[in-house]
């Protein structure tokens, strides 16, 4: 089982088709999820806390505004955690948004820079080609290590 | 305004202040004043075309999310009394953003508009008084309403710089009393004598008493007063009263102590508003400075500064600090005193150009008020920047305490 980064990072549609062959998709839901029923603080609506940003220095510089840094707090142990990568460009907002862009390009840029495989593909932007896009994702999943933990 | 809790509804318009762990800080600021954030439905399917629909096609998701919940804001699919639009300091795109949903909001409906550019260490103490503006116009028009000062009334501003005081009577100033702070309620207990003694009344006297500036609610809370306001619709209603402009639209710039602040008025209520100076270096404390190192009294540093010529001397006061620095490599360098005091008061008035008048829609008359308006160099400066002329009104130091006892009027019983 491979641990893969997906992007966008909080596509639903992708974190299933990674996990229905078998390999553990690394989406921000989980640390979402993570960061509002863990820790006990009342920092609606997600719980990012004052804290987050300065985590995110590790990602980006301090002139780095301050919502890319929360941001990387969440996505960037994802990135670091990430034994492969799936990326998806051009995406409508439907098929998953992390909402700033400067952050998708950092992110982007962080996962190609690690030496992991990495599928790339644009979104089909016609039905005839959404099988094929399919098809790419499975046959890149079908690639990677599947032993047991 | 509100709803039947009085409860005042603030869309939140914003880039991701709930990734920047600031939302608490929001959140808590919108509690002191009474008021909730909403977040303004919109369909998600509509995010692909707004950026073509609203005319600014940009890359980030929740800069279309702001233009979306700015059209339903506007459309009135979501009903609220106020909008605060808000994106990251320092983000060129959200900037953009942030600045044209300000003017589409503006332009479309008449809901009182805030904009702010936020850091991770912006606190509820920072948006406070932004947001106590906000629901002010949205709560209380009927109180903004108010044109002519009636019975006996007083208003004192405890400001960071200086403490002022009036008392008024049947729309006349009959005393007055400016002192500076040192503490607060010593101070305000000063001006307040002051301005009684002047008046030749006495404290029982007076029917109803208001507060304003950074002490208003020690003040307020020691003097009774019937009203509390922050400093932006208090100051709105007394700049349009003293220079005699309560209808239509005027631009007021206030260039207090410690701060400055920039509101676009329409019949004397304010409606986008911006507040702040990135330094000391574009409010009275940059002057007060100034005025120390060329060893004139800052009441002399005005006509000085209008004999020079501001061309001559580099100065950059984006940093109270490097500005003086550039003051001491002026003189260093020979430049002329007066000189020095124009470039003073033509860097203040270029910070408030670049800083709040990019944030707010400038119309004439454009009102200056605040202690730094009787610096004659910078009103002066101000027009020549903008090429306009520019308003100082008589008494335009005592805005605060004018617009306060103004205000505190309409609780005066008939």
């Amino acid at each position: 089982m491979a641990k893969v980064f997906i992007y966008p990072v909080n596509s639903l549609i992708l974190a299933d088709l990674v996990e229905r062959f078998g390999h553990k998709p690394l989406a921000v839901m989980n640390q979402v999820r993570e960061k509002v029923t863990k820790i006990s603080l009342d920092s609606p609506p997600i719980n990012i806390t004052p804290e987050d940003p300065k985590i995110g220095l590790r990602y980006a510089a301090v002139e780095v505004p301050p919502g890319v840094r929360g941001r990387m707090a969440l996505i960037g142990p994802l990135i670091e955690d990430a034994e492969a990568a799936i990326i998806v460009s051009d995406p409508p907002t439907n098929f998953g948004c992390v909402g700033c862009n400067r952050t998708n390009e950092l992110m982007k840029y962080l996962v190609r820079s690690k030496d992991i495989p990495i599928l790339e593909l644009r979104y089909p932007e016609a039905e005839e080609y959404a099988q094929e896009f399919v098809y790419k994702i499975v046959a890149f999943l079908e690639s990677l290590p599947r032993e047991e933990e | 305004m509100g709803d039947k809790t009085g409860v005042v509804k603030i869309a939140l318009v914003s880039c991701g202040s709930e990734y920047s762990g600031v939302q608490p800080e929001f959140e808590a600021a919108a509690e002191k004043v009474n008021a909730k954030f909403v977040y303004p439905e919109i369909d998600v399917a509509g995010l692909d075309s707004i950026g073509k629909e609203f005319g600014l096609e940009v890359a980030s998701g929740d800069l279309l999310l702001m233009m979306a919940r700015a059209k339903a804001v506007v459309e009135g699919t979501t009903q609220v009394d106020g909008v605060f639009i808000t994106t990251c300091f320092r983000c060129a795109e959200g900037a953009i953003v942030r600045n044209e949903v300000r003017r589409y909001i503006h332009r479309y409906s008449d809901l009182p508009v805030i904009s702010y550019s936020f850091t991770e260490r912006t606190t509820s103490g920072t948006l406070l008084t932004r947001l106590e503006a906000l629901t002010t116009v949205a709560r209380r028009r009927h109180l903004l309403a108010r044109e002519t000062q009636t019975g006996l009334t007083a208003g004192i501003d405890s400001g960071s710089t200086t403490t002022k005081a009036v008392v008024m009577k049947d729309n006349e100033i009959i005393g007055s009393g400016w002192v500076p702070t040192t503490k607060v309620l010593e101070s305000a207990e000063e001006a307040y004598s002051l301005a009684l003694k002047e008046a030749g009344v006495s404290r029982d006297e007076i029917q109803a008493l208001g507060t304003t500036g950074y002490g208003r609610f020690l003040v307020g809370e020691h003097f009774n007063a019937r009203l509390i306001q922050e400093e932006i619709t208090v100051n709105s209603k007394g700049a349009v009263y003293l220079a005699d402009i309560q209808k239509g639209p005027a631009t007021v710039i206030d260039i207090g102590g410690m701060d400055n602040k920039a509101i676009s008025v329409d019949d004397g209520i304010p409606g986008m508003f911006t507040m702040g100076g990135i330094c000391a270096g574009a409010s009275g404390r940059f002057f007060e400075m100034i005025s120390k190192r060329l060893g004139v009294d800052i009441t002399e540093l005005g006509a000085l500064a209008v004999k020079g010529m501001q061309e001559k001397v580099t100065m950059n006061s984006y940093c109270i600090v490097f500005g003086i620095q550039s003051l001491v490599n002026s003189l260093a360098k020979g430049a002329l005193p007066e000189d020095v005091a124009a470039a003073a008061c033509y860097s203040v008035v270029e910070q408030i150009f670049e800083q709040q008048l990019q944030e707010v829609d400038v119309k004439e008359p454009l009102i200056l008020v605040g202690g730094s308006s009787l610096i004659e160099g910078v009103p002066k400066a101000l027009g020549d920047l903008l090429k306009i002329d520019v308003l100082v009104p008589k008494n335009s130091h005592m805005i605060g305490a004018v617009g306060a006892a103004l205000l505190a009027s309409g609780y005066v019983e008939e």
